[in-house]
C-alpha cells in the first residue's frame, strides 16, 4: 500500500504597522491591525472555512479513508482567535474526525533555529502544548517554519521526543536518491525525515492556474496517473504546500476546489494509494537511509536555501539584532513584552527584507506590504529599536525591584562603596562565575530535568496561576516601586543586585508568565 | 542608419542633464554602428568627437533665396510669440532682431543674400528668437546632409526638427526629457507648452526619459500612447579614481541636498525633514547646496526652525566642488517634485553615498538599490534619512550594490532601444 501525504501549513504573521523613528520610545504598539484583520478575515473567507468544509465532507464521505494533515502557526491562531474564532471551531471538527493530525512548529513562525537554540526549544514546546490543548492530540510531527532542516535542528527536535520532521526534498541533499521514500536523521536516526515532493507539490500550489504550462489544465485525473506512473517500489508522495493555496494562491475560480475534491475518489478508484498522515507512515514504514544535510535547506526559491531570510547584509543585522535580546528576554516577565518578542521572531518580517526579488520573483513580491526590502528594513529597525528599549526598561525595573525587597544591606553597602569599587567588583566576579555556571548547569542536567520536570508541573503553575494574577503583580509591583528605586539607587548598583538576586525569583515568575496565554487577554 | 540630430548643449557646455544626455545617447549609437549628424547651435571648439560629425549650427551658410524657407516659415508663425524680444537692444543685438524682423515680415523679399548668423549658445532672455533662428538654420542643414531619420533633443529643438522633417520628408523623433509640467508646476507658460505640444504631434516617435514622463507627455499633452516610448538615460562610466584624500572637517554624518533651489526640486521639503531628524538626533548636518530663487525662502525656514547650526547652505557647487561635497556626504537627498530623470542620485551613488529619492521622478524606476518616498510625505524622508544614518545594513547593502548597481545603467544598452525605435519609424527591420 503506497501513500500520498497530504500537509497544509496555515500560517499569518502580525505585519508591522509604519513605525517611524520618532515613533521610538513614545508608541509600543507595532502592528497593523486594520491590515491583519482584512487579511485574516479575506483568507479565512476564501480558502480557511471552505477548504475545512471541503475536507470534513471528504471524511464524511470515504469514512477515514481521506486524511489530512496541518501545523497551524501561532500567531495565525491568535489572529484566528482574535478576528475570526469561527476557523479554529471548524479546524477542531476537522480534529474530532480522527482523520486530521496536527504538526507542530514554532509558535511564531520564526528563525528561531538559526538565532537562539533556547529559544527555538522553548517555541516549539510552547506551540505542541497549545495545540495539545486545543485539538487534544499531542503533536508527534515536527515541521519548522519555511521547512528549515538541517541535521543538527532535526537532532534537537529528535531529542525533543518528535517522531517525525517534514522538510524540503532539495535536490542538491538528495542528489540520486527519490524523496518518495521515508529518511532518518543523520545525527538522530530515531527521527524520521518526511521529504516534500516538490515536483508534484508545486504543481499543485505553482502552476495549477497558470495556462502557460503545458499540462494546463490540472485535474485530479490526470495527477492520479502521475502517481501512477512512479517507480511501484516508492511508498510515498509528500505533497506538502501552503494552505492558501486553495482559494488564495489559486483562486476559486481556477477550479482548485473542484481539484483537490475529486483527488480521493480519483485515488481510490484508479490506484493502490491510499492516504496516510506522518504519524501513521512512521508506525507503518521504516526508514530506507539517513540523509546527510549539514547545511540548512528551505522550501524557498530555486536554491532551497537561506537566502530569502538570511541573504543580505540587512536580513544579517536585523536577525543579529533581534536574537541579541535573547538573554535579556529570559529575565524579562512581562507579558506584553514577550508577546511582542515573538511576534516580531515571524520569518515574514525577514522576507520581505531580501533583495533576491529585484532579479526574481513574483512570488517574494505577492506577498510583501513593503515597496522595497529597505524599507522593510528601516521599519522593523525603527520598531526594534524601540523593543530593545522596553525589554532595558523591564530589566531594570525587575532588578530594582529585587533590589527593594531582597537586599536592603547591599544596597547600603553599595552606596557606600560607589563607583569605582562597584565597577571592579563587578567586572571581575562576573565573567568566570557565570560561565562556569552555565557549561556545568546547562547541557545534559538541563535536559533531564526538562523531560522530566518541567512538562508537567509547568503547566499546572499556567492553569492555576495563569494570565491575571501574573499581569496583576506585574502591573502593581513594577512601575512604582521599580521607578522609585532607579532613581535612589541608579544603573550600577543595580545591574549588580540583578546578577545575584535574580536567578531565583526571575525565574519563577518567568515561566508561568511566558507560557502563560496571557498575549490574547491583552489583545483583547 | 544615419541620424540627424539636433540638440542644444553639448559637454563640457552645459547648463544642465540635457546636454549630458545627448551625447551619451551618440556615443551609445555610434556604437551600434549609426551615424550621427549632431547639430548643436554653438560650438566651443572643444567637444570631443567620437564617431560622429560635429557641424557647428554658427557656421552653417543661410540661403534665404531657397522657396521652401517660406512655406518654413508659415509653419513656424507661432514663433513670432515674441515676448522675449528684449525691449533695449545694443547696435549688435538690433541688428540681429533686425535680421530676424527681415526674415519673419518680409519674406517676399528676394534679393540673394547670404549670411551667418551668431548664436549664442547659452539660454538666455531671447531664447524664443534663438529657437526659431535655429530652426531656420537645419532647414540649411537638413537640405544639405543626407540622413534616414530626424532626431529632436527636448522643446528647443523641436521646430529645427519639424523643419527638418518637411524638406526631406524623413521621419521625426522628439526626445522629452522635460516638460513644461516638470519646471513649472501647474502654473505652465503657454507658449512653451504649445511648442511642445507641435513638436509631439508632428513627430512620428516621441521618447521620453522615463514612464513618469510618458505619462505626463500621454495625459496632459494628449499624445496618442502607441507612439510614446520610454528609454531611461543612463550614464557614463568614470575613470577617474575617487578621491579618497577629501577630508571631512566634522565629526558629524551630513546629509546633503544639491540642486537648483526652486520649486522643481522640492527642497522646502528637505528642510522640514531635516528637522525633524534633529529633533532626535542633533548629531546631524545637514547641507544645502545650489541657489535658486527659493533659497532666501529656504534660509528663513530654516531660521525659523532654529536649526541654523546644523543646516548649511554653501550656494551654487559646480565641477570639482560638487565631487567633493558628494565625497564628504553619508546621505544624498533628491526631493524633486517632479523629475522627468534626474541624474545627481546616480552620481552619489557612483562615489558609494547612499540615496533618498522622491518616487515623482524618473530615476526611480530604475534604482533598486535607493530609499524611495513620495516627495510629500516628510515623515518618510525624514524616516529614510535616519534609517541610513543609524542602521548599519543599509549602508553595507548600498555600498556593496549601488555602485555596480549605476554602472550598468550603459548608454550603449539605451542606445538599443533607441534604435528600435528608429527602425521602427523609417520601416527598416533589423
Amino acid at each position: 500500500m503506497r501513500s500520498v501525504c497530504l500537509y497544509f501549513q496555515v500560517h499569518q504573521p502580525y505585519r508591522l504597522r509604519t513605525y517611524r523613528f520618532f515613533n521610538i520610545g513614545q508608541d509600543h504598539y507595532y502592528y497593523d491591525d486594520y491590515q491583519n484583520r482584512h487579511i485574516i478575515r479575506r483568507v479565512a473567507e476564501k480558502c480557511y472555512l471552505p477548504a475545512n468544509r471541503m475536507m470534513l465532507q471528504l471524511i464524511n464521505e470515504f469514512g477515514k479513508a481521506f486524511k489530512v494533515s496541518y501545523s497551524i502557526s501561532g500567531t495565525a491562531l491568535d489572529q484566528f482567535e482574535q478576528y475570526v474564532p469561527e476557523v479554529i471551531d471548524s479546524f477542531r471538527m476537522l480534529a474530532a474526525t480522527g482523520c486530521v493530525e496536527f504538526i507542530s512548529e514554532t509558535e511564531y513562525h520564526s528563525l528561531a533555529c538559526l538565532g537562539n537554540e533556547q529559544e527555538f526549544i522553548r517555541q516549539v514546546e510552547t506551540h505542541r502544548k497549545r495545540i495539545e490543548k486545543l485539538f487534544s492530540q499531542t503533536p508527534q510531527t515536527f515541521r519548522n517554519s519555511e521547512l528549515i532542516y538541517s541535521d543538527s535542528i532535526g537532532e534537537t527536535i529528535g531529542n525533543l521526543g518528535f517522531h517525525t520532521m517534514l522538510t524540503e526534498g532539495a535536490k542538491h541533499v538528495l542528489g540520486w536518491k527519490s524523496p518518495n521514500y521515508i529518511y532518518c536523521n543523520n545525527l538522530n536516526p530515531k527521527l524520521r525525515v518526511l521529504l516534500r515532493n516538490f515536483r508534484l507539490s508545486d504543481d499543485m500550489s505553482f502552476r495549477f492556474s497558470e495556462k502557460k504550462w503545458s499540462e494546463w489544465p490540472l485535474t485530479a485525473e490526470k495527477f492520479v496517473g502521475w502517481l501512477n506512473a512512479m517507480d511501484p517500489h516508492e511508498e510515498v508522495v509528500n505533497l506538502f504546500m501552503d494552505y492558501e493555496t486553495i482559494g488564495e494562491h489559486q483562486w476559486k475560480e481556477s477550479g482548485i476546489f473542484d481539484f483537490f475534491y475529486h483527488l480521493p475518489s480519483a485515488l481510490f478508484s484508479n490506484s493502490n494509494f491510499t492516504f496516510s498522515t506522518p504519524e501513521e507512515l512512521y508506525n507503518r514504514l521504516q526508514p530506507m537511509a539517513a540523509i546527510s544535510v549539514p547545511y540548512a535547506i528551505s522550501w524557498a526559491d530555486e536554491e532551497r536555501d537561506l537566502t530569502a531570510w538570511k541573504g543580505n547584509e540587512l536580513q544579517s543585522e536585523a536577525l543579529s539584532k533581534l536574537y541579541s535580546l535573547s538573554d535579556a528576554i529570559t529575565k524579562c516577565n512581562d507579558p506584553v513584552i514577550l508577546r511582542d518578542w515573538g511576534y516580531l521572531q515571524s520569518s515574514n518580517h525577514f522576507y520581505y527584507m531580501s533583495t533576491k526579488w529585484f532579479s526574481a520573483g513574483e512570488v517574494h513580491k505577492h506577498f510583501n506590504p513593503y515597496n522595497s526590502p529597505y524599507d522593510a528594513f528601516i521599519n522593523y529597525m525603527n520598531t526594534i529599536s524601540d523593543f530593545s528599549i522596553r525589554v532595558e526598561d523591564c530589566l531594570n525595573a525587575i532588578s530594582s525591584v529585587a533590589e527593594k525587597t531582597v537586599k536592603k544591606p547591599a544596597l547600603k553597602a553599595k552606596k557606600e562603596a560607589k563607583p569605582k569599587a562597584a565597577a571592579k567588583v563587578q567586572k571581575e566576579a562576573k565573567p568566570k562565575p557565570a560561565a562556569k555556571e552555565k557549561k556545568e548547569a546547562k547541557p545534559k542536567p538541563v535536559a533531564k530535568e526538562k523531560k522530566e520536570a518541567k512538562p508537567k508541573p509547568a503547566v499546572k503553575e499556567k492553569k492555576e496561576a495563569k494570565p491575571k494574577p501574573v499581569a496583576k503583580v506585574l502591573k502593581e509591583a513594577k512601575p512604582k516601586a521599580a521607578a522609585k528605586v532607579k532613581k535612589e539607587a541608579k544603573p550600577k548598583a543595580a545591574k549588580k543586585v540583578k546578577k545575584e538576586a535574580k536567578p531565583k525569583p526571575a525565574a519563577k515568575v518567568k515561566k508561568p508568565a511566558k507560557t502563560a496565554s496571557a498575549p490574547k487577554k491583552a489583545k483583547q | 542608419m544615419k541620424v540627424l540630430m539636433f540638440g542644444w548643449e553639448f559637454p563640457p557646455h552645459i547648463t544642465g542633464g540635457l546636454g549630458t544626455a545627448c551625447f551619451g545617447l551618440t556615443k551609445g549609437l555610434a556604437k551600434h554602428g549609426v551615424e550621427v549628424v549632431f547639430v548643436v547651435p554653438k560650438s566651443f571648439g572643444d567637444e570631443s568627437q567620437e564617431g560622429f560629425r560635429l557641424i557647428n549650427a554658427s557656421d552653417i551658410e543661410l540661403d534665404f533665396t531657397q522657396t521652401l524657407t517660406r512655406e518654413f516659415r508659415e509653419k513656424i508663425s507661432y514663433m513670432e510669440v515674441g515676448s522675449n524680444l528684449v525691449p533695449y537692444l545694443d547696435p549688435e543685438e538690433f541688428e540681429k532682431w533686425y535680421s530676424e524682423e527681415v526674415v519673419k515680415k518680409k519674406p517676399e523679399i528676394h534679393s540673394v543674400y547670404t549670411r551667418k548668423y551668431q548664436f549664442s549658445g547659452k539660454y538666455g532672455a531671447n531664447l524664443m528668437e534663438e529657437v526659431s533662428r535655429y530652426a531656420l538654420v537645419a532647414l540649411s542643414i537638413a537640405g544639405q546632409v543626407d540622413y534616414d531619420i530626424i532626431h529632436a533633443h527636448d522643446w528647443l529643438t523641436y521646430a529645427a526638427g519639424i523643419a527638418a522633417k518637411k524638406i526631406s520628408g524623413k521621419p521625426l523623433v522628439v526626445h522629452v526629457h522635460a516638460t513644461e509640467f516638470d519646471r513649472s508646476g501647474e502654473n505652465v507658460n503657454q507658449v512653451v507648452y504649445d511648442i511642445e505640444r507641435n513638436g509631439m504631434e508632428e513627430a512620428d516617435r516621441v521618447i521620453t526619459v522615463s514612464n513618469f514622463t510618458r505619462q505626463i507627455v500621454i495625459e496632459r499633452y494628449g499624445i496618442p500612447a502607441e507612439k510614446v516610448f520610454t528609454v531611461h538615460n543612463a550614464v557614463e562610466p568614470v575613470d577617474k579614481p575617487e578621491q579618497e584624500d577629501v577630508t571631512k572637517h566634522v565629526r558629524e554624518k551630513i546629509v546633503t541636498f544639491l540642486g537648483r533651489v526652486t520649486y522643481q526640486k522640492g527642497p522646502d521639503y528637505f528642510v522640514e525633514a531635516a528637522h525633524k531628524v534633529l529633533q532626535r538626533d542633533p548629531n546631524v548636518r545637514f547641507v544645502m547646496a545650489g541657489s535658486g530663487d527659493l533659497l532666501n525662502r529656504m534660509i528663513r525656514r530654516v531660521a525659523q526652525l532654529k536649526i541654523g547650526t546644523r543646516f548649511h547652505f554653501t550656494g551654487f557647487l559646480a565641477g570639482a566642488e560638487v565631487d567633493h561635497m558628494f565625497a564628504m556626504s553619508d546621505v544624498y537627498v533628491m526631493p524633486s517634485v517632479s523629475e522627468p530623470f534626474g541624474i545627481s542620485p546616480l552620481e552619489a551613488m557612483r562615489t558609494n553615498v547612499p540615496v533618498v529619492i522622491s518616487k515623482q521622478s524618473g530615476v526611480a524606476e530604475v534604482l533598486q538599490h535607493a530609499l524611495k518616498v513620495d516627495f510629500w510625505d516628510i515623515d518618510a524622508l525624514a524616516d529614510a534619512i535616519y534609517g541610513i544614518l543609524h542602521y548599519d545594513g543599509l549602508r553595507k547593502m548600498f555600498a556593496r550594490y549601488g555602485k555596480s548597481e549605476v554602472d550598468n545603467l550603459l548608454w550603449e544598452n539605451a542606445a538599443i532601444k533607441v534604435l528600435d525605435i528608429y527602425n521602427n519609424a523609417t520601416g527598416h527591420n533589423k
